[in-house]
């Protein structure tokens, strides 16, 4: 069979355009449910009529956004049993766990307490309306949790057996599958990242009010509170993506060498910034980079020795069997790029943006301005950036916010390609996991309906979000402003509209 | 009693509770098509659901997701024998939640239209295959030795499959009806009684033949019990809707469809999905099952988590109580 439209390639081809578009909508889902809530505890706390506003804003981009999320989680959930049933066979027992944790526990959670939030402004008391929405951004913080530990379980199996009677394998510590360091390495990575993506997100839309100097009061809270979550996660994703570059190298030294095409091991391994190459003969003709930074990126020490690409393959061969256990290397070694590029490039415009658009400290009284004025950007002491400086900085700042989603993309693109021919490291293979039963004509009639399926909406959805950010805030209706005081609405009125309807 | 019977059962509690709830939403969609006049009754039909249907979808993604871990082989020999009913139900269960949420963020009319349109087709198609697949469940399919299907989607589309399908979609309506009856006021409420009666009787008849038809080939005297629950909770739902008791009439074809679900899965043990080529070859509850450990943990999981989302998600409807009529929509609410 052409290999091109063999199931397994299909199935995988779906598998990655599936989950990475789901994955555009996660990270903002996870970070948007926290950020909106916190807007919304300083409005209850504060009763400044401006945190009120901007809850309501993003609040009705968040809920764009979650409705794709989960509408697209559901083809996540039956996935694995239509294209992959050969790996649900093997892994059920064991990978089935935190799947079904995911849904009794995080899904349930989400999309309950979102529907109390959603219709709940004019029948829940303020605090109580307030606490739903802390609890759809728990249910989505557990819900990422469930299913990075049973990832983790596919990128380091633990906690297991096989047992050949029943040709799989079993599940014999639960424990371990949950807290094992891969879980707990990636789940922190992951987060910090969905973080950095929705601090981003709030940047570029409050700049791009800013810079037309619309809705300023609001979009200047928006774009602190944006611009300090970049940082602060931008921060943690270096740190969190450290310590898990460090564990795979550990468990997966193939992944590291292809994310470097580090073809031979060495002593003092190079960081490679740039680099060309020839697969079949397994070595680069061209590279550009740095000595001894990968041996410290993956062992702490500038001296360490990292194994090459070309004797992990045949380390692997001695263990595994003959076979070629290399994945593509020039979509690991650039995905990796894209992954740190992106995401580093985020959290540099946000450092800036926090330096740029400081309120008192270290800034004349000048150039400090009030409540509804656009900050200056002022980069040093006395002098505000010229204009043509400033609007740079405004289009950038307003373009970050898809620096992340690309970072996310490729950081998944590369764990899981970089894992192949893996499914489940050292345990089971790809092509060993896709079901059997099912014909090339039903796999490309699934993929091809799930992509224009998803491209129509990702149309759709992006026109809405355009239309709602450049709406800006709402104005707050008498309503807004007398929330009820009794469980159900106050009833005063039978026939009085309800303050959200479909 | 093992565990891997205790699971048997909370796979059909997730079912039911998943027919239960989504069921009355699939209904109301469905009526939006039926019973509306104009758009503002669709309106009010799309919003006696608007607060509960997604917390109303988890529960198939729980019986899904709880399904994998307890019983894998049953999950991949059905999502992969079923596949391309289970896209369409996928592309509809997608379809439909876009449309909830979108609908009214637009006013432009024919943006809202179609997406209306979609609701009703998005609605009844999948109220209508679920009720097949599980007609294909219970009758047995083609199965080989290696737990594959092997037979293909037309062998799907049988007459008491088929059968099955009719008696989901018509008892969905019937439940949607009720529901609309019990949750909106005015005009509407008086027609959706109307409209329940006819959908109602339609919906016993055909249940009464299915059910009778699945007693025959695969019952036993517990199924018969479950078998007599339903038909006569569906007689007496009907009779309290022609009385006026909507909750009463609400609550009992809830009984219906918790009876009719109990009776297809005691038909269907110790078999979860009986092979039509082979007895040998029937996924079984031993056969299919996760170890014990894994569903030590997942009783555990569910025994815990279970309880504790009936009491919040039956706080939720309390909470959205009050019937609503085409006034309790504000105009420009999108």
């Amino acid at each position: 069979m052409d290999l091109a439209l063999a199931p397994e390639t299909l199935a995988r081809w779906q598998f990655g355009i599936t989950t990475v578009y789901h994955f555009l909508f996660v990270p903002l889902t996870i970070s948007l449910a926290a950020l909106t809530a916190g807007l919304q505890t300083a409005w209850v706390r504060t009763e400044n009529e401006k945190y009120l506003r901007a809850t309501k804003f993003w609040g009705k981009l968040f809920l764009i956004n979650i409705a794709m999320g989960v509408v697209t989680g559901i083809v996540q959930e039956f996935q694995f049993g239509m294209n992959w049933s050969d790996y649900s066979r093997f892994v059920g027992d064991i990978f089935g766990a935190p799947l079904a944790f995911e849904a009794l526990i995080a899904f349930f959670f989400e999309s309950t307490f979102i529907g109390l939030w959603i219709f709940g402004w004019d029948k829940l008391p303020k605090k109580i309306h307030l606490a739903c929405i802390w609890m759809v951004s728990i249910g989505t913080i557990l819900s990422a949790y469930f299913i990075l530990a049973a990832n983790s379980w596919m990128q380091h199996p633990v906690g297991y057996r096989i047992n050949k009677a029943r040709g799989r394998a079993e599940l014999t510590d639960f424990w371990a599958v949950l807290t094992q360091n891969t879980a707990l390495a990636q789940a922190f990575h992951t987060l910090t990242a969905c973080f950095l993506t929705g601090g981003a997100f709030m940047v570029g839309i409050a700049a791009f009010h800013l810079f037309r100097k619309k809705h300023v009061p609001v979009m200047k809270t928006s774009l602190r509170l944006g611009l300090i979550t970049v940082v602060i996660a931008g921060m943690l994703t270096a740190i969190s993506g450290d310590t898990l570059g460090k564990v795979m190298f550990k468990q997966q030294p193939m992944k590291m060498a292809a994310a470097e095409a580090l073809w031979d091991g060495q002593k003092s391994a190079p960081f490679s910034v740039f680099a060309y190459g020839d697969v079949s003969k397994g070595h680069n003709t061209v590279e550009l980079s740095v000595p001894g930074v990968l041996s410290f990126l993956a062992d702490d020490n500038f001296n360490s020795y990292v194994p090459g690409i070309n004797d992990t393959n045949k380390a692997e061969q001695a263990k595994y069997g003959p076979g070629d256990y290399r994945p593509i290397i020039p979509v690991t070694f650039w995905a990796f790029r894209w992954m740190i590029g992106f995401g580093m490039a985020s959290f540099a415009i946000g450092l800036l943006g926090l330096w740029l658009t400081r309120k008192k400290f270290m800034l004349p009284q000048h150039l400090r301005v009030g409540e509804d004025e656009v900050p200056h950007l002022v980069l040093f002491r006395n002098k505000a950036l010229n204009p043509k400086l400033s609007r740079l900085y405004w289009l950038v700042a307003i373009w970050t916010l898809g620096f992340p989603l690309i970072a996310n993309s490729w950081g998944w693109i590369f764990t899981e390609m970089g894992r192949q021919p893996w499914v489940v490291y050292g345990v089971l293979q790809t092509r060993h996991a896709v079901s059997p039963g099912v014909s090339q004509a039903e796999v490309l009639t699934s993929m091809i309906t799930f992509t224009a399926l998803y491209a129509i909406l990702a149309v759709v959805e992006v026109k809405l979000l355009v239309k709602y950010v450049k709406a800006g805030p709402p104005e707050l209706t008498e309503a807004d402003l007398n929330p009820p005081t009794k469980i159900g609405g106050d009833s005063r009125d039978a026939d009085k509209p309800m303050a959200f309807s479909y | 009693m093992q565990l891997h019977d205790v699971w048997f059962v909370l796979i059909a509690v997730l079912w039911t509770g998943y027919f239960f709830l989504e069921g009355f939403d699939f209904g109301v969609g469905i009526l939006t098509g039926l019973l509306a006049r104009d758009r503002p009754e669709k309106r009010v039909l799309i919003n006696t659901i608007g607060p509960v249907w997604d917390a109303n979808e988890v529960w198939l993604l729980s019986a899904g997701g709880a399904t994998f871990a307890a019983f894998p082989e049953w999950y991949a020999t059905l999502f992969s024998g079923f596949y391309l009913p289970l896209l369409l139900i996928l592309v509809c269960l997608i379809v439909r939640g876009v449309a909830f949420e979108y609908r009214a963020k637009r006013p432009e009319e024919n943006w809202q239209r179609n997406w209306e349109t979609a609701i009703f087709w998005t609605s009844l198609l999948p109220a209508f295959l679920w009720g097949v697949a599980f007609g294909n469940i219970v009758r047995g399919v083609k199965i080989d030795k290696n737990f594959e299907y092997v037979g293909n989607v037309w062998d799907l589309l049988n007459p008491y499959a088929l059968l099955g399908g009719l008696v989901t979609l018509t008892l969905f309506t019937f439940h949607g009806a009720v529901f609309t009856a019990l949750k909106t006021v005015g005009d509407i409420r008086e027609r959706a009684r109307k409209l329940a009666l006819k959908v109602g009787l339609v919906a016993a008849a055909l249940a009464l033949v299915f059910l009778l038809w699945t007693q025959v080939d695969s019952g036993d005297a517990k199924s018969l019990v479950a078998l007599v629950v339903a038909v006569a909770a569906l007689v007496a739902a009907l009779v309290a809707n022609q009385a006026g008791r909507e909750g009463w009439s609400f609550a009992l074809s809830g009984v219906t469809i918790v009876a009719a679900v109990a009776m297809l899965f005691l038909s269907l043990f110790p078999n979860v999905m009986p092979s039509s080529l082979n007895g040998d070859w029937s996924l079984t509850v031993t056969n299919a099952s996760s170890s014990p450990y894994t569903l030590k943990i997942m009783t555990w999981c569910a025994g815990i988590a279970t309880p504790i989302v009936l009491l919040y998600q039956g706080w939720t409807y309390w909470v959205f109580r009050k019937r609503i009529g085409t006034q309790h929509l504000a105009e420009a609410a999108h």
